[in-house]
């Protein structure tokens, strides 16, 4: 089955919510919306299942046009960031709603929603009700509800986010296991850029109503094609950099003064002279060892340890940087320190955002 | 976010309907009226914008207004603070709280007649309980003929009566003011006074801006108690402008002149309401 | 500012409890130094928040003592402790502006106009609110509300500690990061006393010198970031602490040897069907592994490697590889059970991998406790 958005556009009283996209999105694997809130995750979803009506460009599902068509005559299951069931139905009623709906027989309905409530754990709880029932369970229902109905777009709108941070941890690990046989086209919706890699399959980025790039979650994470992909692909933010490049050399320069240089990979050197962004994720940047990378130095702002990792913002060339080291490292807040960056590893991007050599 | 579906005019149109016969056809049936002069036997002559600029010369008409307002502004300037202060003495948590709310919401189940009957009843010199009382402690009360008396006993009546409905809809603003409001206030070593006045007043403003606006548009149009009470007496002590009107249309007949009035009355009302609304909700933007 | 002691605490929020599920809080001793930056971190339900309540003097624990600066406070109003606090949703004075809300808790205790002034200015430049000093506070967004809540804390000088409950839950996922960090560069600057209750370990860790972790009403370790990560002193705090988890397997300890049951090593297999159990391998542990028994070891991801060519290792099947950007997460099954280990970019993981566990990491659990360690 294939979802496919042909240049899908919303304008909201002369204000456009979503710009002209293309998207394709397949069955098998998720299909992820990454962005932070109010990038058009939701709308994007919306339009997709027809809640909303493009004010331009078509949706088309399985070769066919479905763009006008009422989300209640097309088979669309959602899930939303709230926990969102019948309150005055037990779990088993909750569970069994969007089947009741569609007449089927008692025998059939008992089946499937035991078959459900057994992969989500929710079997102890069927004859409760939903207030009865922790945040997790809660949510499990509301998952339960969309796997059972064999929807062919089932929608996931942020549904860990209200979750407390092991359950995430394990709903993560399950659902795509569960959606994996139902053979539907699953879109999931995330702010976190770690999430989005966990649940792999393939990724668009989001920035304002604006798809900035789209493929394989792993592969857009390590060539994003643009500043604002690998922007919106980074937590903590991405490292941004001024550098000159001339001839076979780059610098990082401030003031004129350049505060480390370094040979340019093949890409950047055919590419040419001139001043370009760089991007460096925060695991690049490492306290100097003498291991003959380039080295910075930078004030050290605010420092944060967590278990195995030292996380520390310093400031370089006025921009806020931010180094991620595995192991305790000791920074002084306030006093200088020296980081090295695996150069090797960094995005460079010209003046029009566009990552050179993509 | 959502255009407009055509579909939607198809569920709104039985409503659309029920509101044309309710309230516009009437409306347009007053209107037709206030611009003609009757002769019995359905005779209708034009008359123009007569009866509306006799009736906004007339002292009776003046009179009556003058009433309404007193009588309204006085019942508003009561019931507010007091509906307000007992919703902050209703406890807010545990098993009184449905018990006062329901001994809140009797009299607003009374029916209005029954509530007229009753404090005529109540205050009557000769046999009622207050007004028997009263005398018996010394004090000269007779709502029949002392005009002051009178007025006491109708706003007395409408505080009972009306009193409830500002606690119960001030009690659903406080209710939802999370708890972390006072705790923070607690810390940041607030007075009660502040409380009241920082946290708890702010919080309650949209409810009571409705309270306010029910109440008034309720006590503008007030008939049954009044007419059942006092009859608009003594004298014309308490005939306030919905009294006046039907002593016009249904006492003389004057058809053209109580129909001019109650457009006249309709709009101030809508015009008072109005004012009340802006006034509340500016600034809240 | 003071150091807080709190002496065997107990909570129920019924009238007469008599059983153990009856307390929101079983016994807790604690002591927080004067200018510490601590986390009280465990799940929802734990008794976080009532002991963060306790402490603020917003409730009175139903037995114990709550001390400050060795001064026993437990029957004082929470503003005669001079405790300040942040709730989980922005609490802000709406008929005020940003300056004001500020000056609020100043004005009530009779500061002088002038003094008032200077402070809430010097607060107002600290939280980076210039801007918006004059504006009515209730048209901000949550993250503005929050460092103004934040910042009704700070103006007083004479506060003790400053508590926060679940602070960051209604702020923008890419502006917690932010104010997160303003936190901690704050605590750096001001070493004021900052007693900070959450459940996400992100949070706790990285804000927190000394992180407190809780469970069923039970503080089960009082440790900094290293050691609870290092040396879990409960399986609770090496599963909840860490992201995957510690890996716990049961075990058996006979004579001072830890075994536990490993299978073939049959690739792939589906998540939840086991492998073929073909024996006992010993285990080296760190702790002392006296008594005999049933036990587990927990050993964390990170300190899982693969064994090298020809070198010994437990025999294992590979279930699947998570990317999570900077490395790998192999879920892998030994016997019955599941191990996950962390794998660098770029490093081919075998079909039947052969498992190296860290001696010096792996430890031994009797109970859910660390054995051989003192309560």
């Amino acid at each position: 089955m294939t979802l496919e958005l042909r240049q899908v556009a919303l304008e909201v009283g002369g204000e456009t919510h979503i710009h002209p996209t293309d998207l394709r999105l397949e069955r098998g694997g998720f299909n992820i919306l990454l962005g932070t809130t109010r990038a058009g995750k939701t709308t994007l979803m919306h339009l997709m299942a027809g809640l909303e009506r493009p004010t331009a460009g078509q949706v088309w599902f399985e070769g066919r046009d479905v763009t006008g068509i009422s989300v209640r005559r097309r088979n669309v299951a959602m899930v939303h960031q709230q926990f969102i069931n019948y309150p005055s139905l037990s779990v088993f009623e909750n569970i069994a709603s969007p089947l009741r709906v569609a007449r089927m027989a008692r025998a059939e309905i008992d089946a499937r929603v035991r078959e459900a409530a057994d992969l989500l754990k929710l079997t102890p709880m069927l004859g409760r009700r939903p207030d009865e029932l922790s945040g997790g369970q809660q949510q499990r229902t509301a998952i339960a509800r969309a796997l059972v109905k064999d929807a062919d777009l089932v929608l996931l709108d942020e549904p860990l986010a209200n979750l407390d941070y092991k359950l995430r941890e394990e709903l993560r690990e399950e659902l795509p296991r569960l959606f994996e046989a139902k053979g539907a086209v699953v879109v999931y919706a995330t702010t976190e850029p770690s999430e989005a890699l966990l649940l792999a399959g393939h990724t668009a980025t989001l920035h304002e109503g604006r798809v900035t790039g789209f493929g394989p979650t792993g592969a857009l994470y390590r060539a994003p094609g643009d500043l604002l992909t690998a922007q919106v692909f980074s937590e903590p933010p991405i490292n941004l950099g001024r550098v000159e490049k001339r001839g076979g050399r780059v610098a990082l320069a401030q003031d004129g003064a350049a505060l480390a240089e370094w040979d340019a990979p093949a890409a950047l050197s055919e590419a040419a002279d001139g001043t370009y962004t760089m991007g460096l994720r925060p695991h690049f940047v490492q306290p100097a060892n003498g291991s003959g990378l380039p080295e910075v130095e930078g004030r050290v702002l605010v420092t944060e340890l967590s278990g195995s990792e030292s996380v520390a913002h310093f400031e370089l060339a006025g921009q806020p940087w931010v180094s991620q080291a595995h192991g305790i490292h000791p920074f002084e807040v306030g006093l200088t320190a020296r980081f090295a960056l695996e150069t090797a590893r960094a995005f460079y991007f010209d003046g029009a955002g566009r990552r050179v050599g993509s | 976010m959502r255009r407009t579906n055509q579909i939607g005019w198809l569920f709104v149109a039985p409503v659309l309907l029920l509101v044309a016969f309710n309230a516009l056809i009437p409306l347009m049936t007053v209107v037709n009226y206030s611009v003609q002069e009757s002769f019995g036997d359905n005779v209708f002559f034009w008359s123009g914008l007569q009866w509306f600029e006799q009736l906004l010369n007339e002292d009776r008409f003046h009179a009556a207004l003058g009433r309404q307002l007193m009588f309204t502004g006085i019942i508003l300037a009561i019931e507010l603070p007091l509906g307000v202060a007992i919703a902050l003495c209703m406890p807010k948590k545990g098993p009184f709280v449905p018990v006062c709310l329901v001994l809140m919401a009797l009299p607003l189940l009374i029916p209005w007649n029954v509530v007229g009957a009753m404090w005529n009843i109540l205050a009557l010199p000769e046999i009622g309980l207050l007004g028997y009382g009263l005398n018996a402690a010394g004090i000269d009360f007779n709502f029949t003929q002392s005009p002051v008396d009178a007025w006491i006993t109708i706003v007395a009546m409408d505080v009972w009566h009306w009193t409830s409905l500002v606690v119960l809809l001030a009690f659903a603003g406080l209710s939802a003011i999370p708890d972390a409001y006072y705790q923070a206030a607690r810390i940041d070593g607030a007075s009660r006074w502040s409380v009241f006045r920082h946290i708890e007043l702010p919080k309650m403003k949209r409810v009571l801006t409705i309270a306010v606006l029910l109440r008034f548009m309720d006590s503008f149009m007030i008939y049954t108690e009044i007419s059942v009470l006092t009859g608009g007496g003594p004298g014309n002590a308490t005939t306030l402008l919905s009294i006046d009107l039907v002593k016009k249309a249904l006492g003389q007949f004057d058809l053209g002149p109580a129909a001019a009035m109650s457009l006249v009355y309709f709009l101030i009302t809508l015009l008072v309401s109005w004012l009340f609304y802006t006034l509340m909700t500016r600034g809240e933007q | 500012m003071a150091r807080i002691t709190l002496e065997t605490l107990r909570h129920a929020y019924m009238r007469n409890p008599r059983a153990r599920e009856d307390f929101a809080l079983h016994s807790v001793d604690i002591e927080w130094e004067d200018g510490g930056a601590y986390a009280l971190l465990g799940p929802s339900g734990c008794g976080k928040t009532t002991l963060l309540n306790i402490i603020s003097g917003l409730l009175r624990p139903s037995e114990g003592r709550v001390l400050f600066d060795g001064e026993d406070v437990t029957r004082r109003r929470p503003d005669q402790r001079n405790i300040a606090q942040v709730f989980q949703f922005p609490v802000i004075y709406d008929t005020m502006t940003v300056r004001e809300n500020l000056a609020f808790p100043l004005r009530n205790r009779g500061v002088a106009e002038a003094d008032i002034a200077a402070r809430v200015a010097e607060i107002g430049t600290m939280l980076e609110l210039d801007d918006m000093m004059d504006s009515r506070a209730a048209g901000l967004t949550a993250d503005s509300k929050q460092k103004i809540s934040l910042g009704r804390g700070l103006v007083r000088q004479d506060v003790a500690a400053i508590l926060f409950d679940e602070p960051l839950t209604v702020i923008d996922p890419h502006l917690k990061w932010k104010l997160r960090s303003k936190l901690r560069e704050l605590h750096q600057r001001l070493r004021v006393t900052m007693i900070y209750v959450t459940h996400d370990q992100t949070e706790a860790l990285t804000f927190a010198d000394q992180v407190v972790v809780m469970s069923a009403g039970e503080i089960v370790q009082l440790g900094t970031p290293e050691a609870l990560f290092e040396r879990p002193h409960h399986t609770f705090v090496g599963h909840f602490i860490g992201s995957p988890g510690m890996n716990l397997l049961p075990a058996r300890v006979a004579g001072g040897r830890v075994t536990i049951e490993t299978g073939a090593g049959d690739p792939g297999h589906q998540a939840g069907a086991a492998t073929e159990v073909v024996g006992d391998t010993a285990i080296a542990v760190a702790n002392p592994a006296a008594g005999d028994g049933p036990a587990e070891i927990g050993v964390r991801p990170e300190f899982v490697r693969l064994a090298g060519e020809g070198e010994p290792g437990l025999q294992a099947a590979l279930v699947k590889v998570s990317d999570t950007g900077r490395h790998r997460i192999a879920e892998t099954r030994v016997g019955r059970h599941t191990v996950r280990l962390l794998v660098a970019e770029g490093q081919g993981v075998p079909e039947a991998p052969r498992l190296v566990l860290d001696p010096a990491r792996t430890f031994l659990y009797r109970d859910g406790w660390l054995a051989g360690e003192a309560r």
